[in-house]
């Protein structure tokens, strides 16, 4: 018996969705291995997490709050990877999201809240965007790999973010309060810069309908435009895109541009929703890492703008009921062991999708065909 | 003479950049078979936390125990790193995201805490440590004294690791074939070579010299554990690959020179200058930039350029 791996010429849609689907039973499984191997019940792990993710009273308010920054770097990874662009700097552009943000809220105190809501959101999108240019550019006129720039630039706005509220005396910095005294903070923002929330039993963040919005928006730019379609022709055949005239560069800024505008949407409702501060504490905003779980929300969603907001809420709930149930029954460590396992098979699930696993009898000719292997070729 | 500035920045950016030498020549051996693995952050830290667990357990002597500790920190990082193999290389996925996944699975908030916390290592004092050790008495020797001899045996472990891989690569057929498989897997196969062996072989080595730069941290440089030990070297390390052009000499240079990046606010701060530590922090991150810049653009490809099938899946029937 041989295991041969054919690539499909048609991909089957049900198959679109029984993979993903499939990975998760595939993932739940291996982790409840892991948690029987160190000694906890995967059951009653499953159906506290379960609880305290959706059903304990206030566990669903709490997972909206956990799932609106993923929704916005999942949107921005899933806008750059389907152009085979790999911006992970979303971390970075999230960052330079909340310093845009804060800056236009505390610059406009005094004005009405709809003013400031849209100046944050525009500031928000602009610094990110503006963020993200520099490996767009980088990788539009130098061909410089995007995927180190835009990771190496993540550390760079971290530590920019320490500067400005812990080793300089700037715009953001609060220097009067008393607590400042104590502990380096920001300046908190005037009351009508906070965003507004809806709902009672569930309420529901203005960031979360911003992000449905925004995933609704790109969804339409993708594939109902001529903008959508041009990215889709780079991103399969860059040389066919050459050939027809489309002007790569400028599209490869424009995606860039958005890409980092998305993760500085999140980075602005950081701020307009529940920081109302610019947060440089390395265990506050920092220690999330939304931007690195961004690119797995869009791995997971196959870089789709609905199925995005779908997995942000799912792990938005997982990081959630993490943080609530932390204690000795519930590891630390063990949300990240699951999301990391929920990727892996997800991503090894991808080879069912693009290719198809035969099984046939080894035959003769085959085997003749097969290359010396690195030991007999080392002992020559 | 030997507290001056020079030779204390020195003299710590050796201590460093140590695990950054380690970690930085794994992932050039990775990604000289042409496979990108972002994962090294985690595989530090499962290194880290499963070396410091075996110096708790094993007992015994301190030198053997330490031994046989790096030793685990390798297993470990080998392990992690095998998951990643079977991802990218037979199941042939995304590397830049299996690479981060793995950062996930395995990093601060995922395995390496959840053993740190299930094997109860956190604020339990070491058993044992690498001690600077002195075997030729020469450690007050001026200038050159703290530099060369006041250091951990790691260290030199380290120098003969970069000797030992300089030669595998330039000077034995194996090193050879990986470099055929890194710049050409198609040309590679054709020759007979298998691919895949060649870049399983490759990542898990890394892996497990990640896993022992992570041990540098939890044995000798801060002897305990804590979540998110390792605090970003995992990147630097990669940063590192980059800027030292894929080759282990350079390799050396490069780790001395950002680890004392990574020191100097401390050592000038012992010293009442102030000057904005994240500028320091921040440099080796932009110096990997600007060498990346001159690796891509046209003028130095051909003698500098990174391995031609890096971060791309091998395909034999799709040649």
């Amino acid at each position: 018996m041989t295991v041969r791996i054919e690539r499909r010429l048609t991909q089957p849609h049900w198959l679109k969705v029984a993979v993903p689907a499939g990975s998760l039973v595939v993932a739940f499984f291996l982790i409840a291995i892991v948690l029987l191997a160190t000694g906890h019940d995967p059951a009653a792990t499953y159906r506290d997490l379960f609880e305290a993710a959706f059903t304990a009273p206030g566990a669903l308010t709490q997972t909206l709050i956990g799932a609106t920054p993923l929704i916005f770097t999942g949107l921005a990874a899933a806008a750059a990877f389907r152009m085979n662009l790999f911006n992970i700097g979303g971390e970075g552009q999230l960052y330079f999201g909340t310093i845009g943000a804060s800056a236009a809220g505390l610059l406009l105190a005094g004005h009405s809240a709809p003013v400031l809501i849209v100046a944050m959101i525009v500031a928000g999108f602009a610094s990110g965007a503006a963020w993200a240019l520099i490996p767009g550019f980088l990788r539009a006129y130098l061909s410089t790999n995007e995927i180190i720039t835009s990771l190496m630039l993540n550390y760079v706005a971290g530590l920019f973010l320490t500067y400005l509220i812990f080793d300089s005396h700037s715009y953001w910095r609060d220097t009067t309060s008393a607590s400042a005294a104590v502990f380096p903070i920001g300046k908190v923002l005037p009351d009508a810069a906070n965003w507004p929330t809806f709902g009672s039993s569930v309420v529901i963040p203005f960031g979360f309908l911003l992000g449905v919005v925004a995933a609704t928006l790109l969804w339409v730019l993708y594939s109902r435009t001529r903008f959508g379609f041009e990215v889709q022709v780079m991103s399969d055949s860059p040389r066919a895109a050459r050939y027809s005239g489309m002007r790569t560069r400028r599209k490869i800024l424009a995606v860039m541009a958005l890409s980092g505008g998305l993760a500085g949407l999140g980075g602005a409702s950081q701020v307009g929703d529940f920081l109302h501060t610019l947060d440089a504490d390395p265990k506050g905003l920092r220690a999330y890492g939304y931007g690195y779980t961004g690119i797995v929300v869009a791995a997971l969603a196959r870089y789709n703008p609905f199925a995005v907001v779908l997995i942000a809420f799912l792990l938005g709930g997982l990081q959630n009921a993490g943080a609530a149930l932390q204690g000795p029954d519930f590891p630390s460590g063990l949300v990240g062991v699951m999301e990391g396992m929920i990727l892996f098979t997800a991503l090894g699930g991808e080879l069912l999708v693009r290719y198809r696993v035969r099984f046939a009898r080894r035959r003769p000719v085959v085997a003749a065909a097969e290359p010396k292997t690195p030991a007999s070729e080392a002992a020559r | 003479m030997n507290n001056s500035i020079l030779v204390v920045i020195v003299a710590s950016g050796i201590a460093y950049g140590t695990p950054l030498l380690f970690a930085a020549l794994g992932e050039l051996l990775a990604e000289r078979s042409g496979v990108l693995n972002l994962g090294v952050e985690g595989m530090m830290l499962v290194g880290a936390v499963m070396g410091f667990w075996a110096v708790q357990t094993i007992g015994g002597p301190g030198r053997t125990t330490l031994v046989l500790a790096v030793l685990v920190a390798a297993i470990a990082g080998a392990l992690v790193a095998l998951i990643f193999a079977f991802l990218v290389i037979t199941l042939r996925a995304n590397q830049i995201v299996s690479g981060l996944a793995l950062t996930i699975f395995a990093g601060a908030a995922g395995l390496s805490s959840y053993l740190g916390n299930d094997l109860g290592l956190a604020d339990s004092p070491a058993e044992h440590q690498f001690e600077p050790v002195d075997p030729f008495g020469l450690a007050d020797v001026p200038v050159l004294g703290p530099i060369l001899f006041g250091q951990t045996w790691l260290i030199y472990v380290s120098w003969v690791l970069v000797v030992v891989i300089s030669l595998y690569l330039n000077r034995t057929r194996p090193g050879l074939n990986v470099r055929a498989v890194g710049e050409s897997p198609q040309t590679a196969d054709a020759m007979g070579i298998s691919v895949s062996a060649y870049r399983y072989a490759h990542v898990l080595a890394g892996g497990a010299l990640a896993g022992v730069g992570g041990a540098c941290f939890s044995l000798a440089l801060t002897p305990q554990w804590v979540d998110g030990l390792t605090g970003g070297a995992g990147w630097i390390a990669i940063a590192l690959v980059i800027f030292s052009f894929w080759r282990p000499e350079l390799c050396l240079v490069g780790a001395y020179f950002f680890g004392a990046f990574q020191a100097l606010p401390f050592t000038l701060q012992a010293r009442g200058v102030t000057i904005a530590p994240e500028l320091f922090q921040a440099l080796p991150y932009l110096m990997t930039i600007v060498v990346l810049v001159i690796v891509s653009s046209g003028i130095s490809k051909r003698r500098l350029g990174a391995p031609g099938a890096l971060g791309v899946p091998f395909v034999r029937e799709e040649r």
